[in-house]
């Protein structure tokens, strides 16, 4: 389906855009505005990555674990934690999977995208519909998608914003570098 | 934004045409407010992926709409199976994993949905007319649907796909869109040899190559020498066949998210330039050389050399058509396979019983090759633990096997193929890729 891009976000390893900041050093008051694509609301740990993912063939359905070796978040699980992607690729059984792992209780407690993604909102969509049980989905723009490499938890609130409660997270772009290196 | 509903679609989505319908109607509007369409659209038929087992909740969801009394409004084929029926017990599928697969395609059939379980259904299906608005699931068939047969259909992901079909309605978005179809990436064929027009596996390695370059774009093919339409060109101009523009296409879907390319002078949508691009320039441009396609032919093999032993020949993906069967019936004729090589075949029912008719399983069958229809290597769990080394003729076996199997896997033409298979070990003629 059409996918609807601010701009597409930088390759990972692109040059930081300022300093490296400590963990924890965020203000307190960091708040993103993006697009509530399916509204909801989350709180958790943010996996964060600038690759895009097919969940067919790169998320397991039993487990939350991304499964795609060539992905830099290979081995990480993201069950209940907050999942940013830039997009999905490849093959459109992402939404099958994707709702697979909701009904298995393995899926991301939301999912922060860079522009909407109609496969991911399909599958949340369907999820609400079957299970009552929607996965928040918001689009950001491209600048502001990266600015969540530096976030750690986050809260994503029904009207498309997403807070950094404190920095450090869990990246497939720069700390998490070597499940990326094997 | 709000989707402007006729009479018609809120009345489904008030109920009255069963919660079945409700369901699907529901879904539809709101994927409609994702996507921005302002209203939707008729239908006049449908192509479902959705059929395919994934888990449980692919089979709640297929059963809650056929259980709430949804059916198909449109003519509507399906897509491969989990099972092949009739055969699914001589491979290594798990009972446990075929009979909730076997449950999901029944629902789909109460749906009103025919039996047709092929990834190609043009190759024997009444085929959408030039400009027809469809909601194809399936990359493969959506791409060979809108560039080769110029009919109109967005990429439809799995559990839409159905929705649109109970409903006929799709929202009004995307490549359902003339503006949307538009070329955007032009690649330029004019550097390449004539040599390559000889070679079958050109436009797979071809298809693998711009899918990887053109992303989600739409590219433009041309500049290579193209024997015109009535035959009476000089030998050796190029004349794809379906079968080369389904492997092109199936390709670009694989490597890339191409739902849609044009070809100067070849496709329906581009008889020239200008109208391929609708007047603009092109976003970018790319140049074929023969050394980056042989790159990308040797890209599609995967922890396989030549000489090295092998396994199992697949073929069919997308599935085998006729004509194809005709090809490779014609290639092992009074030939035998290698003892310890097997040699498999995925199609659909209907192009097996006219395959069957036609006389060209006979060969085959001579041969040692098996034939599995409605599914496919991919979407079934049929191999066993002792097949690790495939070759294949498709660049989609190529390039899915080694992620979602984990085999090994060697990249030839269908000719490469057959010697492999009678040889038993990979056997590759380099002839038409080596400067």
């Amino acid at each position: 389906m059409t996918r609807r891009t601010f701009g597409a976000p930088e390759p990972d390893g692109a040059p930081e855009p300022d300093g490296a900041r400590e963990p924890g050093d965020l203000p307190e008051s960091v708040v993103l505005t993006g697009q509530s694509v399916v509204p909801g609301t989350a709180e958790a740990a943010l996996l964060y990555t600038t690759e895009p993912l097919s969940f067919w063939g790169g998320y397991d359905p039993d487990t939350g674990r991304i499964i795609d070796r060539r992905h830099p978040l290979a081995g990480r699980n993201a069950a209940g934690l907050i999942l940013a992607i830039p997009a999905t690729r490849g093959s459109s059984t992402t939404t099958a999977v994707l709702l697979e792992s909701v009904r298995n209780g393995t899926a991301p407690a939301a999912i922060v995208t860079a522009g909407s993604d109609p496969v991911l909102a399909l599958a949340s969509v369907v999820a609400s519909e079957m299970y009552g049980r929607p996965i928040p989905i918001i689009a950001l723009v491209a600048a502001d998608y990266r600015r969540l490499r530096t976030a750690g938890h986050v809260r994503v609130t029904d009207v498309g914003q997403v807070e950094f409660v404190s920095g450090s997270g869990v990246s497939g772009s720069r700390a998490a570098r070597p499940a990326r290196r094997r | 934004m709000r989707v402007t509903l006729s009479d018609a679609d809120r009345g489904t989505l008030a109920g009255e045409r069963g919660e079945g319908a409700r369901l699907a109607m529901s879904i539809l509007v709101r994927m409609a407010e994702v996507v921005g369409a302002e209203t939707l659209l008729d239908i006049t038929a449908a192509h479902i992926d959705s059929s395919l087992y994934q888990g449980p909740s692919t089979l709640e969801f297929a059963e809650r709409l056929a259980d709430g009394g949804a059916r198909v409004q449109v003519p509507t084929t399906l897509n491969v199976s989990g099972v092949d029926v009739g055969g699914w017990r001589e491979w290594d599928v798990p009972a446990d994993w075929a009979e909730p697969a076997r449950r999901q395609m029944d629902a789909y059939e109460r749906m009103g949905c025919a039996p047709t379980w092929t990834c190609a259904p043009y190759q024997t299906e009444r085929r959408p007319e030039f400009g027809e608005q469809v909601a194809w699931g399936e990359s493969s068939a959506v791409v060979f649907a809108n560039s080769v047969l110029g009919a109109r259909t967005e990429r439809y992901p799995d559990l839409m796909d159905i929705c649109c079909a109970v409903t006929g309605r799709a929202p009004a978005a995307g490549l359902h869109l003339r503006h949307n179809r538009r070329g955007q990436l032009l690649v330029d064929l004019s550097r390449l040899p004539a040599r390559l027009a000889r070679d079958p596996s050109f436009f797979p390695v071809l298809g693998h190559w711009i899918g990887a370059r053109a992303g989600e774009r739409i590219p433009v093919l041309d500049g290579f020498a193209l024997a015109p339409r009535d035959r009476t060109g000089p030998a050796g101009t190029l004349d794809p066949s379906e079968d080369d523009l389904k492997a092109l296409g199936a390709a670009m879907a694989s490597s890339g998210a191409v739902a849609l390319f044009h070809w100067i002078g070849l496709t329906p949508e581009a008889p020239d330039l200008d109208t391929a691009f609708q007047g603009a320039a092109p976003e970018s441009a790319i140049r074929a050389t023969l050394a980056e396609l042989a790159r990308a032919r040797d890209d599609l093999g995967s922890g396989l050399a030549d000489d090295d032993g092998l396994d199992l020949v697949v073929l069919g993906s997308p599935h085998f058509s006729l004509a194809e069967f005709a090809a490779l019936a014609r290639l092992v004729a009074g030939q035998r396979r290698h003892p310890e090589v097997r040699l498999l075949i995925t199609t659909g029912r209907a192009v097996r019983a006219l395959a069957e008719r036609a006389g060209y399983l006979d060969a085959l069958d001579a041969f040692g090759a098996e034939l599995t229809v409605d599914t496919c290597i991919l979407t079934t769990p049929m191999l066993p633990a002792e097949i690790r080394r495939l070759m294949t003729n498709s660049a989609k076996y190529a390039y899915y096997a080694p992620g979602l199997l984990e085999r090994a896997v060697a990249f030839g033409s269908l000719a490469d193929c057959v010697a492999s298979a009678i040889a038993g070990r990979v056997v590759r003629d380099d002839q038409a890729w080596t400067a």
